[in-house]
This record gives C-alpha cells, structure tokens and sequence, in this order.
C-alpha cells in the first residue's frame, strides 16, 4: 500500500478503468472538447447541469400525485395542462415538453415506455433507472405488457385494461396512480411514502 | 380579427389512419413495429418542429401537426397474450398518416 493511500476502509476489488472508449465516447468528448475550445460552452456549465440532472428526484412527481389525490378541483388542472398543474406546485419543466399524466382508474392500468430512446419526465422524476433505458424493457413493455408487470410483481386484473403509452416525441407521460383504500386518515408524508417511482412509471401499484 | 390556418390539421378526432409503411433512412420517431398500423385519432397535440429535419440542425420554423393514436394490443401483434381490450398509445406526425381508402368490397 502506498503512503498516500492508507486510510482504512471495507476490502473491495480495486476499481479499474481499463476499457478502452467506444465510437459515441470518443464523439462525445471531441464534441464538448470543441464547444469548450470554441468558448460556446464552459466545463464549469457542463458540470453544474449534470449536478442539476442528478440532484432530481421522483418527490416531486410523489408530491404532485398526492396533491391530486386530495384536491379534485387540481387533479382536473393536472390531467388538462401537466405543465401549468406542475408550475401550481413550483415545479418548473424545464425541457421544453409536453407534461402529461395519465390518470389510472378502476378500469384503466397505464404504464409508460420509450421504445425508441429513454424519454422520460426528467423534471418531474429525477433521472431514469437503468431498466427503463434497457432494449429488453423497451422491446417487451410494447409487446408483453402484462408479462413485463408480472414480473415487477405488480398482476393486474384481466378486466383492467392495461394502455402502454409509447413516448415518442414531445410528450412526457407521468402515471397518476390509484389512492389505495385504507389510507384516509394518512398524513401527506406518509402519502408521499406511498408513491415511489415506479408506481408513476406504472410498473407498480401503490399498497398498503 | 380573424386568422386564416394555412397548415390545418389533416385529421380530426376519431378519424382511422394508416402509419406509413416507408423506411428512409436519418432520424425518424415513428417506431417500426407502428409502420403499416392502422389507427385511430385519439387527439390532435397541436404543431411542434418537425424532428426530421430538426435532428441535422435545421429549423426553419416549419412545424407539423402531431396526433396521439391508439391501437388495440391484438392489431398490433396478431400473436397477443394480454387481452382484448390492451391497447397502446403513441405520438404520430402528421407526414407518417394517410388516410384510409375504402377497399371495393366495402365500397
């Protein structure tokens, strides 16, 4: 061990980064190289925006949800205009796109997938998780909806129509989940509690 | 004062349109297993910048009307496990849709 290396800390394999980068690697890095180079863009920017991405999460969309739960006069807001509903709320959408939520009711499951890319209501969300990003979700959401579900545990009814709406181009889809029974006298935070990520992607259902 | 729409949309609401079954090449965000689809109007999303063009730098300012379709599960994969009333939805611009002819059978 060298002298500049000896603080203690769990055993773990030494992290390596010998992989040699691909083609989009390579693009990339030429690519900002030559806006820093140029002065169009400053390191500094880059980094500040990356630190914005990772710093969201999905409390905002949990936040919203529940407000519509409790609010009935907001929740029509919200499934009419996703953008000014989420600005009531402070949340800026920042992107440029369409915010729209999709209701689930007692007959209607939505879950939500960007089979050609990752679109993804980043604001509102935070970042998406890997699996969404993945060619098997992306592929079999699309085909085997029902199946992709059963396996993330969540088996909805056969009288449930299950809609997968494909995002495409400038829509943002959030699933506004069904309140389940037995939480009337919960608190927000333990409402919030409820909705997690994948109940707003639609892979979940929120329980009890 | 009245305004005069000089790129109205094509379709309405509830009307049934064929996803063009063509296969150019550059950046398209019409998915293949839509193409040659028929489907239904479920709402008109308004004009938005043509992503065609808009993906190799260009935007003049042209922009397309965009429509929310939907399709049943079993249209879509003759082969469905789920069921019957499964259905998906996705956004189709407006180049993408034709109109569908009525066969001579049915006319």
């Amino acid at each position: 061990m060298s002298s500049e290396h000896n603080h203690p800390h769990d055993d773990h394999a030494p992290i390596v980064c010998d992989e040699k980068p691909g083609y989009y690697e390579i693009l990339e890095i030429s690519i900002r190289e030559l806006l820093i180079e140029r002065g169009l863009l400053a390191a500094s920017e880059i980094r500040d925006q990356i630190e914005i991405l990772d710093s969201l999460s999905p409390v905002h969309g949990s936040k919203l949800v529940v407000r519509a739960w409790k609010d009935e006069a907001f929740k029509q807001r919200l499934l009419e205009n996703g953008v000014t509903g989420a600005l009531e709320m402070g949340i800026t959408i920042y992107d440029d796109t369409d915010f729209t939520v999709l209701e689930n009711t007692e007959n209607i499951h939505h879950m939500v997938v960007c089979t050609l890319c990752s679109c993804y209501p980043r604001a509102v969300l935070g970042l998406p998780p890997d699996w969404y990003k993945n060619k098997q979700y992306r592929s079999r959401a699309v085909i085997e909806p029902r199946a992709v579900l059963a396996e993330f545990g969540t088996i909805i009814p056969d009288d449930i129509e299950i809609r997968v709406n494909d995002s495409t181009a400038n829509l943002r889809y959030m699933v506004l989940p069904v309140r389940p029974k037995g939480t009337e006298d919960y608190t927000d935070e333990q409402l919030i509690g409820l909705v997690t990520r994948d109940t707003m992607i639609g892979v979940k259902v929120p329980t009890v | 004062m009245e305004t005069i729409e000089h790129n109205p949309a094509k379709f309405a609401v509830g009307d049934e349109a064929l996803v063009a079954q063509k296969f150019p090449i550059g950046h398209y965000r019409v998915p293949m297993y839509m193409r040659g689809k028929k489907v239904r109007i479920l709402r008109r999303l308004g004009k938005y910048i043509n992503p065609e063009t808009e993906a190799f730098g260009k935007n003049a300012g042209d922009k397309l009307w965009c429509y929310l379709v939907t399709i049943t599960q079993i249209e879509l994969w003759p082969a469905y496990q789920g069921k019957a009333i499964d259905k998906l939805e996705i956004e189709i611009f407006e180049p993408w849709l034709e109109p569908v002819k009525l066969s001579t059978n049915e006319q």
